[in-house]
């Protein structure tokens, strides 16, 4: 933008922040450099009128709060101030160790859009007064990343506003349209979720933001629900995926040296003529089978016999699949 | 169309102004400040510094005379602002800025083996307390808890020494023992990671700390060659480069999770099942994992894998038609 531009720009901010009055758009113009125009003019005045709109429009957009009001009783023509309490930051005392801190926080976004957000967020900071080492870490990093449907969930969340998006889940071969009044985001072993209540289903439902195709598409006015009272948000996502408890044993042979995958979680391990017999602790049979299968001959499960009669049934059905395949193929 | 072109220029201005009136304050706390700091500290040029004050120069209050422009005085390289003209505070935080800092103070605050969570939380609360409202972000984070080892490793990491792992290496099912001289520890995805300079690879890797095994501080300090460089991990943890094998897969509905958690090159509808095609840094890493995987899953590609992957099932079926050993006590106890 131009020089004057900005100069108008700020001269607006600290005229509007030091009146106490609301003042009309002439008196603004009378006052403020950059808006002389002849109001008699009818192309003139609408070319400032024009101009006038776009820098209000700007000094939202930064977040400036413009009121507006009328200066009494007797003025028809509303007016503008800025209330220096809800322009200005609230002084936040950091010590040096908490100042540090919002320098690292600032600096893991890998999203460019919030990564900036962050960056400008802690420039306010600091011109407050915080001073931020840049040298600082905590020793350990988490890297922030978010899917693109994050910032507009969480800005409908934080306005109560219905979205509608689209829906793809693997095992589905379309995705589907689905409508929400998100509740928040939740953040769940590395993965970004939204909570809230599905219109369509009349019910709690999660998804995962990675599934989100497309735009989110806010579809309702500002303020339309409330979230239930004391939402626990995680709680909601966590019920799909608890702890599972391995109260299984099956005990394998394992070739000597091989297998180190599964020595890994065996809970006990003794050395045998014909190999290394391994207890596995485990919840679900099937789910053993998948970890065994993988090793070939290497592994052989003696009991129980679930988990063996699984494993068979895998290696036969993964032969037959792969039989006619390695003879078209003509590997050998 | 001009709309993209105003747009961009309306940021570059919208950043402009928000950064005058930030520095304004900035001077204000920093009165004396040389103008080669401050310009570091804000990120611009010196000769861009200069330009914003020039600019403030000739801002102010209504009547614009002397006495209500914004002054400043000058020493040297050195700045004063002596008249502010009511802008003597920042601007409070947008919606956008109170979220960013917020969601990352609360991931920070969460991430397990932390330093010093007890100052991020402090943090947390006086930036939430700040931003009234706005903080109330509809965002909530939980990483996996707490691990021994991640603690483990981030106090050795601290103390700067050479350290001796026992890894267990999932693409080659091997556990090996190495020594590292760590760069830094990270959490990516919900996972911790020591990155670090190995002495066995001679390059830079990352360790995930749930697959360290064991861990020995060694006395030599942590030196890591100049030419050691954390990698750029902006597109996640695994990205397969081109050199590496290409396996194809034919798939059921019930294996299509595997294009979420596995980066997938291609992948077509074929009706019901799906072709996916995927790199792997081992051909024994796939047989395992296409064998794991399910009974609807069938290798197209390469042949060498699929022929590796039928002669291994019935290798292993025929170490089955072989009676069990008798002397498992398992089984002994069993057939009895």
């Amino acid at each position: 933008m131009s020089r004057t531009r900005t100069e108008r720009l700020v001269n607006l901010v600290i005229c509007l922040l030091s009146t106490r009055r609301f003042l009309t758009a002439a008196q603004i113009a009378a006052t403020v450099p950059g808006y002389e125009h002849d109001p008699d003019d009818a192309k003139d005045h609408e070319a400032f009128q024009r101009k006038f709109e776009r820098d209000k429009a700007e000094l939202r957009e930064l977040g400036v709060p413009l009121e507006t009001g009328t200066a009494s009783v007797f003025d028809a023509e509303p007016g503008y101030r800025i209330a220096p309490r809800e322009y200005a930051l609230p002084d936040i005392p950091l010590e040096p160790d908490e100042a540090a801190a919002v320098g690292i926080a600032a600096r893991l976004w890998q999203h460019a859009g919030l990564a900036a957000a962050a960056s400008s967020g802690l420039a306010k900071l600091r011109a407050a007064g915080v001073d931020v080492d840049p040298q600082a870490t905590l020793g350990l990093e988490p890297m922030v990343t978010v899917d693109p449907a994050f910032a507009p969930l969480t800005a409908a969340a934080r306005d109560r506003r219905e979205v509608t998006f689209d829906y793809r889940v693997p095992d589905r071969d379309a995705p589907t349209r689905r409508r929400l009044q998100p509740w928040g985001v939740v953040c769940w072993r590395g993965r970004w979720y939204v909570v809230g209540h599905d219109l369509d289903r009349a019910a709690t439902r999660c998804f995962r933001l990675s599934r989100v195709v497309g735009a989110v598409r806010p579809s309702g006015a500002p303020d339309s629900y409330r979230p239930p009272a004391d939402v626990d948000l995680i709680s909601h996502v966590a019920r799909w995926s608890g702890p599972v408890e391995r109260t299984g044993r099956a005990t394998v042979l394992v070739a000597p040296g091989r297998a180190a995958g599964l020595r890994r979680w065996a809970v006990r391990a003794d050395t045998g003529p014909d190999g290394d017999r391994l207890v596995l602790p485990y919840a679900d049979a099937d789910y053993l089978a998948g970890q065994i299968v993988g090793y070939g001959p290497e592994v052989r499960v003696l009991d129980p016999p679930e988990v063996r009669e699984a494993v068979i049934q895998r290696l036969k059905e993964i032969a037959t699949r792969h039989d006619d395949l390695a003879v078209a193929g003509g590997a050998r | 169309m001009t709309r993209p072109a105003v747009a961009r220029g309306s940021r570059a201005s919208a950043d402009r102004l928000a950064r005058l009136l930030n520095l304004v304050p900035y001077l204000l706390a920093r009165p004396g400040i040389e103008i080669a700091e401050a310009a570091g500290d804000l990120g611009v040029t010196e000769r861009q510094l200069r330009e914003d004050l020039e600019l403030l120069w000739v801002c102010g209050l209504p009547g614009y005379g002397p006495g209500d422009l914004i002054d400043m005085a000058f020493d040297g390289d050195r700045v004063t602002i002596t008249y502010d003209a009511g802008i003597d505070r920042p601007l409070r935080l947008t919606p956008d800025e109170a979220l960013a800092l917020v969601v990352a103070l609360r991931m920070l605050a969460e991430t397990p083996g932390v330093a010093n969570r007890e100052a991020v939380e402090r943090a947390l609360a006086k930036i939430e307390d700040a931003a009234g409202d706005l903080a109330g972000a509809p965002v909530e984070v939980r990483l996996p808890g707490d691990s021994a080892r991640v603690r483990e490793l981030r106090a050795a990491v601290e103390r700067g020494r050479a350290l001796r792992i026992t890894y267990y290496t999932a693409a080659r099912d091997e556990t090996t023992e190495r020594v590292i001289d760590p760069l830094r520890m990270l959490m990516v995805g919900g996972r911790a990671y020591v990155e670090a300079w190995c002495r066995r690879a001679e390059a830079v890797r990352l360790f995930r700390a749930d697959r360290v095994d064991a861990v020995v501080e060694l006395d030599d300090p942590a030196v890591v060659p100049p030419q050691a460089r954390p990698q750029d991990l902006t597109d996640g943890v695994f990205r397969p480069s081109p050199d590496l094998p290409l396996i194809t897969l034919r798939i059921g509905r019930g294996e299509r999770w595997i294009t979420e958690y596995y980066p997938c090159e291609r992948v077509v509808a074929d009706g019901e099942q799906w072709l996916v095609s995927l790199r792997v840094t081992d051909l024994g890493w796939a047989r395992r994992f296409v064998v794991g995987l399910g009974p609807e899953v069938t290798v197209v590609a390469p042949a060498e894998l699929a022929e590796q992957v039928r002669a291994q099932a019935v290798a292993a079926l025929e170490a089955y038609a072989t009676p069990p050993t008798p002397a498992d006590p398992a089984v002994a106890a069993r057939t009895q």
